[in-house]
């Protein structure tokens, strides 16, 4: 019974706050603030009227988000398995994070839109720099979480793959790592929102295509409406990402939850 | 096949065993018993490699043992951290035979012959987590019967499960194993498992444990929870047995136990 009002309060809440949304806006009539209904048609027309060959996205849409959504997964995922590669030495090497810790504190107190320079610097301008920002900026969720993880690993598991004697790959491969994967996941998930923002940010400067790019380009134009599109859009994919995520998740990680919901 | 010599181990100025002297012949099974905190783990986990013992030496067939022998399974007490929550139970048992070199196929089918004889040939698909826990210290003898050892040890292995699964478990243990002709050293602190499993009892000292008592078991087999229980040889020997555990000087008995103390 409860279950059941809550279910309707949640989907109750979107169409409620909407239409507070354009009652608001349409009272102030701010040109900052368009009303949710003009940033919908704004969305529309740029992104979603396209041919159903494209799943209604326009050429604008995939040439927008094509770039944007490369970088992002690409970004990501040679984050995440950077990560895990450091973060399986570092929790396994003996001293090895005692001598790398300082210089691992510093390079992750470091913003990373500010080393977009640097990056200019070492990389070309473009994808490669966008690249390195995004994964300069997610490792860390990753690389502490699997350190930890690994660290983490019962001595009960450790001791029965010595006793049988299980080869150093075994134990790494079908011991640690496993049980380590509930932490690894937390730390891909937290990387996941902040490859998006970093997208983002990495667009806005330097770039000349992808979200952030089309977000100035908007902002530039004096097109609000256009400017709101584009943080719903974001919005949006964070969302869907976040969604995705929690489904691979469920796939992989069903023994973690069980066994936990046994206990 | 298994010889302790002087074996002592001390944890900082804890002295958890001291000069232990053992010997095991191919295909005994030998239950230790003796009260909690007598070094009991201490000298199973020596056996197994998983510590260095400070002081004496662990020979396997003649051969000093440095680091985990092979041929070797252990049960351990806590099953919960011994088989792997995100494997199956076929995938557990069969694990430990990527070492063999058996590919896929026979790792699988020696899992599965070892999980029928333990009963559970209908749960192998099943998760840790799916099963009680006398069906996971199952899971647990499976994957030793499954390897094959020549030695294998048990720590307090029907510690954490409830009486009745006990007993189920202590059958199972006597049945399978004496099939497959296995030396056995099995830890307990309970006198009646050590003296209705065991072909002999070893007792342990309180702190820092030695050996005080050796006492072969004389009971008719095949053993059953009820007779063999009530027989009068079970219940005096089960009697030395709680004495000496308990630091009493051992009765010289009439009844023809050899009771050898030191």
């Amino acid at each position: 019974m409860r279950r059941a009002t809550s279910g309707v309060l949640r989907f109750w809440i979107v169409p409620v706050t909407l239409v507070v949304w354009e009652l608001l806006t349409r009272a102030t009539e701010s040109p900052y603030f368009p009303p949710p209904s003009r940033i919908a048609t704004q969305f529309y027309d740029m992104w979603l009227s396209g041919p159903a060959s494209q799943l209604l996205l326009t050429d604008s849409a995939l040439d927008t988000f094509g770039p944007s959504l490369g970088r992002l997964i690409a970004g990501w995922l040679i984050a995440g398995v950077l990560g895990i590669a450091l973060g399986v030495a570092l929790g396994r090497i003996r001293g090895l994070s005692e001598y790398t810790d300082p210089v691992l504190q510093f390079l992750r107190a470091l913003p990373p839109p500010l080393l977009v320079p640097i990056f200019f610097v070492l990389f070309k301008i473009g994808t490669p720099t966008q690249l390195a920002v995004i994964v300069f900026g997610v490792i860390w969720p990753v690389l502490v979480n699997t350190t930890d993880g690994v660290r983490a690993v019962d001595k009960g598991f450790l001791e029965t793959a010595r006793v049988f004697q299980f080869s150093r790959y075994d134990i790494l491969r079908r011991v640690i790592l496993p049980s380590a994967m509930p932490k690894i996941f937390a730390g891909l998930r937290l990387s996941l929102s902040l490859a998006l923002i970093l997208m983002v940010v990495s667009e806005l400067v330097g770039s000349n295509s992808g979200i952030g790019y089309s977000l100035l380009y908007a902002q530039q134009t004096y097109d609000y409406a256009g400017v709101w599109a584009h943080i719903v859009l974001l919005g949006v994919l964070g969302l869907l990402f976040n969604a995705l995520f929690l489904v691979a998740e469920g796939r992989v990680l069903s023994w973690h939850a069980n066994a936990r919901r046994n206990v | 096949m298994l010889e302790l010599v002087d074996l002592s181990h001390t944890y900082g100025s804890y002295r958890a065993i001291d000069r232990v002297n053992l010997k095991v012949a191919q295909g005994e099974v030998v239950c230790i018993v003796g009260p909690s905190g007598c070094g009991k783990s201490t000298l199973l986990r020596s056996i197994a490699g998983l510590i260095k013992p400070t002081g004496g030496t662990v020979l396997l067939d003649g051969k000093p043992v440095d680091g985990s022998p092979e041929n070797l399974a252990v049960v351990f007490q806590d099953y919960s951290r011994s088989l792997y929550p995100w494997m199956s139970a076929v995938a557990n048992v069969g694990l430990p035979l990527r070492r063999r070199g058996l590919d896929k196929k026979r790792r699988d089918a020696a899992a599965m012959a070892a999980l029928e004889q333990v009963g559970l040939a209908g749960a192998a698909a099943k998760f840790p987590w799916e099963m009680s826990g006398g069906m996971q210290q199952r899971v647990s003898i499976a994957r030793a019967l499954a390897y094959q050892p020549k030695l294998l040890l048990m720590d307090e292995p029907f510690g954490s499960v409830d009486a009745q699964t006990r007993e189920e478990l202590e059958d199972l243990t006597l049945r399978v194993c004496a099939h497959h002709g296995m030396t056995i050293l099995l830890i307990t602190h309970d006198v009646d498992e050590s003296v209705y499993v065991g072909d002999r009892v070893v007792v342990l000292s309180k702190a820092p444990g030695t050996v005080v008592g050796d006492l072969p078991v004389q009971l008719p087999g095949p053993r059953d929870q009820i007779h063999t229980r009530e027989l009068d040889a079970f219940v005096r020997l089960r009697a030395e047995v709680g004495r000496l555990v308990r630091g009493m000087t051992p009765h010289r008995n009439t009844h023809g136990f050899g009771v050898e103390t030191r």
